[in-house]
């Protein structure tokens, strides 16, 4: 009996559509990304069924943490920059061009005014590992006020700027509260607390609301056909 | 001096010089590798879901308590806050003194949603639809920020349109929080759900 030869088949497949695939999702996720912010606490939001997006500009975040300690950062890098060399003037904190540039760079920062120079001579990507105490917040010396002040005073008027609030799940209300003060004795009313999503309970208000709502856009679109 | 090798230009065939056909498949393999190794960073650091935010409203202080906006005994329901996720109401603002207070908690069935759906159908149905629910959100110092969002959110999932976030604590609530946490009574009105 002659032996059967089976052909040796090639091992190697083309991998032109796997490519294609790959280089798809590629594109997608980094022009879809957006990197997570780097903060110095750990914050947990709470849910919500909100589904307000956060302003893209111009705010101004109070970020606290699960231990109460309150970290304070704009978004633009150009008030940043000018807030902290109106600090520097105030405090007489002696601060270098450098060091206020490595400020406007930087993330959140929680420090007493008296501890920023300390602060700043950490790099700003090395400043997380920075012990921060928090801005401190307590009716005696509330420094969150100034914070607020000078940065009421470099956005001058502005009536974009928005004031955020980040907090996490087990912060206690007791400095919340305290936050919430100091913001409205600035005649900061409207707040914007960040939360996550959750989904409307069914059978609820906000629920038939939200069904009226579909069903109605429904119905016209049905009209139309 | 034999292993060096030398092509003779003019020795080879003359006619018709053919270049030999390279394939144009390369390895992709590397490619490949490099996109997923990518990929998976992009994936693992991208955040999809962005931040959503809740807007909250805080009155502008009176100094003078008597332009402040009064609040029918019948229509308010004041909540308060407790530690530990621990929700106590009763219904008024307090000014009556035979308040009762009742402990509930967050959850979908039997708490602090069914209080509240149940008192805006009363406050409706005794007003004959001119008063409307008035929620005081009172959180205790010690109240968890997640409860008080949470309470907030159920103020827009209830369609509550007239809510406060107060922060006075009265001795008498205090007194009523410990009488609910010793002896807790169920909430008559609730009785006929």
């Amino acid at each position: 009996m002659p032996k059967v030869k089976l052909p040796r088949k090639s091992t190697a497949i083309d991998m032109t559509p796997m490519v294609d695939v790959a280089f798809l999702l590629l594109t997608f996720f980094m022009l879809t990304t957006k990197f997570k912010p780097n903060d110095p606490v750990t914050i947990v939001t709470p849910s919500s069924i909100s589904t307000k997006l956060l302003p893209e500009s111009n705010i101004a975040m109070i970020l606290i943490g699960k231990d109460g300690r309150v970290f304070f950062d704009l978004d633009n890098k150009f008030k940043k920059q000018q807030l902290m060399s109106d600090f520097n003037s105030q405090y007489h904190l002696g601060l270098t061009k450098d060091q206020i540039n490595s400020y406007a760079i930087g993330g959140p920062v929680g420090v007493p005014i008296k501890m920023l120079p300390q602060l700043l001579n950490v790099p700003a990507d090395q400043r997380n590992a920075f012990p921060q105490p928090g801005i401190p917040i307590d009716s005696a010396n509330n420094e969150l006020d100034q914070w607020i002040k000078y940065t009421l005073n470099v956005n001058n008027g502005n009536p974009n700027l928005q004031f955020v609030i980040k907090a996490d799940d087990n912060t206690k209300y007791e400095v919340v509260k305290q936050v919430l003060k100091t913001l409205k004795a600035n005649h900061l009313n409207k707040l914007h607390l960040v939360t996550n999503l959750k989904p409307i309970p069914p059978g609820t208000a906000a629920w038939r609301e939200q069904q009226a709502a579909s069903g109605g856009a429904n119905a016209s679109t049905n009209k139309q056909q | 001096m034999a292993d060096v090798e030398m092509k003779e230009p003019g020795g080879g065939r003359h006619q018709g010089t053919k270049s030999k056909k390279l394939s144009t498949r390369i390895d992709m393999t590397p490619m490949v590798d490099v996109a997923f190794l990518l990929i998976t960073f992009f994936m693992l650091t991208t955040t999809l879901q962005k931040p959503k935010t809740m807007n909250l409203y805080l009155p502008e202080d009176v100094k003078n308590p008597e332009e402040q906006n009064k609040v029918k005994e019948s229509q308010a329901l004041t909540i308060i806050l407790g530690k530990n996720h621990q929700v106590y109401y009763y219904y008024g603002t307090g000014q009556e003194p035979n308040e009762r207070m009742y402990k509930t908690t967050f959850a979908n069935k039997g708490g602090i949603r069914d209080v509240i759906i149940n008192k805006w159908n009363s406050v409706i149905k005794n007003s004959g639809g001119r008063d409307s629910l008035v929620a005081i959100i009172k959180p205790m110092n010690d109240a968890a920020y997640e409860d008080v969002v949470n309470m907030l959110d159920e103020m827009n999932i209830n369609g509550v349109q007239k809510y406060a976030l107060v922060d006075s604590i009265y001795d008498f609530e205090r007194n009523l929080m410990n009488q609910a946490d010793q002896n807790p009574v169920p909430d008559p009105t609730l009785s006929g759900q």
